[in-house]
């Protein structure tokens, strides 16, 4: 009976603690749904495809879309699980560029043609939609 | 010196220019850098001179170039390797011009004729499989609705291999759909997700929904989801009707056949705003003509009328994030079959002549409200519910059945991820109640049905190859027990442009054996329930595992899309109601004992053959075998082999759309079972299996502008049919009268003219 009530409270304890932990994250302003939007080098269809599956793989990214038109990525990320600078890593990591990180030439010129976004021309090319 | 040059051109005009250039060539020996001279101007038609700066000049195949000043002025370095050079601008037409004097002097650039839009897409073929999505799905839009005369629901799938359409008997004309060789109450009808065309509408539900009404079909084959309920075995139809919101603002139809049928189908929306709309839709129907083809003395298509009124509002606030519908549907609806003379009035419940009479009136009121977490857009909340009183009041010869049903559902769903939209999952609680006031001749069969449901959903996607959709349910009810139901569905990409596909799941509904065979009414046949201690008319609940295996490849062939695909379902029941027609005399069910196992297997190939010109062709293969009383036996009435074919179509579109489009369909049917009729007089007798036959429906659409098409069709027009639908027709109070063997059409060439009026 003792024991029990002392185990009870060492669990109310360890959630006081916990909540008092969560609160010190939150205060920190670590955001579990932080939005944010940065421009992302990229064409078309496949580049999206390309682009997010990257982003989404980051752990603690929740959601992604990148716009073709704008060149926009939208994502919602756990910030206490990773940085932006994390998914814009994972980004330049296939192939893609970012105000911050660049794409190794490698991956770069590994791109299908459409995809090779450096290049002004590739812009006007015939871009398959999807694979 | 470049005026010497210049003015030596001058003065020996048809002097080929390689001289020129060589001279040019050589004075760059002489003098060093050569520079070639031109200032741009605009040509606009009118004289006037305006400079174009920053146009690009480059000598043709390099990538030596420069851009004109401020003044359209430019200079650039002759090379002996580049004869020509490139000026261009945006916006205007670019010019290449041969180099043979150093001053080019005025260079006009004409505009560019304003470019029209081109909007380049691939045309959707009105019947969609999809390579990404979990289930097998196909997606039938309205232009394919289009293709079958189509009045309502039962008619629509008539160019879509994936459902069979039978008509249920020779009297009621009702026509019967089915999937995997299993008959309508093994599927889930939906209407915008929420369960429709159950209990007591089974048998005529499908012609209450006005064909102009429904903006596309889903049809999934297999175990479908668990967020609709438990009852779906063999798949799932769900309609979504159009919106007010995005449909045009008048719509009107109007159709007559060679039958005397008539149809009017009629819609009005109102937008308020942006985000609110609402639409008055109305679909009347009248049959009226005394059709005895066959010479039975019953009529081949009963005499009918139908008044269906809805109204429907829909509000979205894509900002905010709601969106909400609202529905009310009103139906009536009368037939009279039977002897071609009877008269209700005189001849009800007489022995004058046979006839029956089903009257149904129906209230259908649902709502829809859904929450898309502005912020979070992977997470959203919808609550449906539906509210639905039925009421038929039919009798058959001598037999009478009326049955009201009042059904009340109620669905919450919740929607958001697990880390990420990779893993998304949906969960809720349904809630259902029906009360069935049932009355066959003298028995009641009251009774109420209810369940409360808890559901979760979880979808996988690893974005490569694999996704899958595991569902888990558990329902308590009333008199089903409480029982889970697992749903699993998984793609596998195989490589580029192919899926593979499994599907598992497990159905349990209640059967409701009447309302579900009316048809069994309109013969002498005897109602027979056999040693039932269950708690739906006295029988147990059906339960089945349905399994499936699927593969789709897209490709192209000779630069045009093709795609072949096949499936195979296997359905196996642990517990059934077995409807055994076997005994000519008598309608008896009883529960299942042994094995019932319905095997399906179909291959699809789709190809455009030349632009706009789509075939489709289709092989089906079923093999259903039940145990019955009697012994092991194939379904009656179900051909083992069945082939379809569709070519459509539709000629390039002209000025206000105007364009012509053709459809034509075969549907061969093989050799199909018939109940045994042995015990009969022979007279009375039909052979052991009905022979393969084939019928070819074909359609002529004109369409004169974007708002007016006219169109002509004819079904069956090869007139196939069967010779004497109803057994002893020639003495319906007898004891061997059964209308219930109906293995080709009761109806022959019909040919139907109607128009269709948008604004």
């Amino acid at each position: 009976m003792f024991t029990k009530l002392k185990l009870s409270k060492t669990i109310l304890l360890t959630a006081i603690l916990l909540m008092g932990l969560q609160l010190n994250a939150q205060e920190k302003g670590k955001d579990k749904n932080k939005k944010t939007t940065f421009e992302v080098k990229g064409n078309c269809g496949m580049c999206k495809s390309r682009i997010e599956k990257a982003s989404i793989k980051v752990k603690g990214v929740k959601y992604v879309n990148w716009d073709i038109p704008s060149k926009q990525l939208t994502l919602i990320m756990d910030e206490n699980k990773c940085t932006t600078l994390d998914v814009k890593k994972a980004i330049a990591l296939v192939g893609h560029d970012t105000d911050s990180t660049k794409a190794d030439s490698t991956t770069y010129n590994s791109l299908p043609p459409c995809c090779k976004f450096r290049d002004p021309n590739s812009v006007h090319m015939d871009h398959g939609t999807k694979h | 010196m470049y005026a010497e040059l210049a003015g030596s051109s001058i003065k020996y005009p048809n002097m080929k220019s390689k001289f020129v250039l060589i001279l040019l060539f050589l004075s760059s020996i002489i003098y060093g850098q050569i520079e070639i001279k031109g200032t741009i101007l605009e040509y606009d038609g009118t004289g006037k001179e305006k400079v174009l700066p920053d146009v690009n000049i480059i000598w043709l195949n390099s990538s030596v170039g420069t851009t004109s000043n401020e003044l359209g002025e430019f200079s650039i370095p002759f090379n002996k390797d580049y004869k020509k050079l490139v000026i261009s601008y945006v916006g205007y037409k670019s010019d290449t011009i041969t180099v043979n004097r150093p001053n080019l002097g005025k260079i006009r650039l004409q505009p560019d004729i304003e470019l029209e839009e081109v909007v380049v897409r691939k045309k959707l073929n009105p019947i969609q499989k999809s390579l990404f999505n979990v289930q097998n799905v196909v997606t039938v839009d309205s232009r394919e609705m289009l293709k079958a005369a189509c009045c309502n629901l039962s008619e629509s799938f008539e160019t879509n291999p994936a459902v069979d359409v039978n008509i249920s008997d020779a009297v009621t004309g009702a026509k019967q759909i089915q999937m995997l060789g299993l008959n309508s109450p093994y599927l889930l009808f939906t209407q915008e997700n929420m369960p429709s065309i159950r209990g007591a509408s089974q048998i005529y539900g499908l012609s209450f929904i006005p064909g102009s009404w429904i903006e596309s079909i889903q049809i999934t084959k297999g175990a479908g989801s668990v967020l609709n309920g438990f009852e779906s075995i063999s798949g799932q139809i769900n309609s979504e009707l159009v919106k007010p919101l995005m449909d045009q603002k008048v719509f009107l139809n109007m159709y007559g056949n060679n039958y005397e049928r008539y149809e009017l189908n009629t819609r009005y929306n109102k937008v308020f705003s942006d985000k609110l709309a609402t639409g008055i839709y109305l679909h009347a129907n009248l049959r009226d003509g005394i059709i005895d083809r066959n010479e039975d003395n019953f009529l081949d298509t009963p005499l009918a009328k139908q008044i269906n009124f809805m109204n429907r509002w829909q509000f979205l606030d894509s900002e905010k994030g709601w969106v909400s519908f609202l529905n009310t549907q009103f139906l009536l609806d009368e037939k009279q079959t039977g002897e071609k003379d009877f008269d209700p009035k005189t001849d009800k419940f007489t022995n004058n002549a046979w006839g029956s009479e089903v009257k149904t009136t129906r209230l259908d009121i649902s709502a829809k409200l859904g929450y898309v977490f502005p912020e979070l857009p992977f997470q959203s909340f919808g609550y449906q519910t539906a509210f639905s009183t039925h009421d038929q009041d039919s009798y058959y010869g001598y037999n009478t059945y009326n049955i009201e049903h009042t059904s009340y559902y109620s669905n919450a769903i919740f929607n958001s991820i697990i880390g990420s939209t990779q893993h998304k999952f949906k969960t809720g609680l349904s809630f259902n109640y029906d009360h069935f006031n049932e009355r066959i001749n003298n028995m009641d069969m009251d009774r109420v049905d209810n369940s409360v449901g808890a559901f979760f959903e979880y979808t996988y996607d690893n974005l490569e190859k694999l996704s899958f959709v595991a569902g888990l349910r558990i329902d308590n009810h009333n008199r089903l027990g409480s029982f889970i139901t697992p749903r699993l569905h998984l793609r596998y990409s195989l490589w580029n442009k192919a899926s593979l596909r499994l599907s598992l799941g497990r159905g349990k509904r209640a059967a409701n054996i009447f309302a579900e065979n009316q048809q069994l009414f309109a013969s002498s046949r005897a109602l027979n329930i056999i040693n039932g201690n269950g708690k739906l008319y006295t029988l147990n609940p059906e339960i089945a595992w349905n399994s499936g295996i699927g593969f789709i490849q897209k490709l192209y062939l000779w630069n045009r899309s093709l795609d072949i695909s096949f499936d195979y379902y296997r359905t196996v029941f642990t517990d059934q109601v077995i409807i055994d027609w076997e005994s000519p005399q008598e309608i008896a069910f009883y529960n299942l004992d042994g094995k019932s196992i319905s095997n399906s297997l179909q291959v699809d190939l789709n190809y455009e053959i030349i632009q706009n010109m789509d075939l489709r062709l289709t092989y089906k293969n079923y093999d259903v075998r039940l145990d019955y009383l009697s012994g092991t036996l194939q379904k009656p009435l179900q051909p083992e082999h069945r082939f379809f074919g569709n070519l459509s179509y539709e000629t390039l579109e002209k000025y206000r759309k105007r364009h012509w489009r053709m459809d034509f369909t075969y549907h061969w049917q093989g050799e199909q079972r018939l109940p045994n009729t042995n015990t009969n007089p022979s007279m009375y007798q039909l052979s052991e299996t009905a022979r393969p036959y084939s019928i070819i429906n074909a359609q002529l659409t004109r369409v004169l502008n974007e708002r007016f098409e006219i169109y002509l069709g004819g079904e069956n027009i090869t007139n196939t049919t069967q010779k004497k639908p109803i057994i002893g027709s020639d003495d319906p109070f007898g004891p061997y009268f059964d209308s219930t063997i109906l293995f080709a059409p009761v109806l022959g060439e019909i040919y139907y003219l109607g128009f269709r009026y948008k604004l």
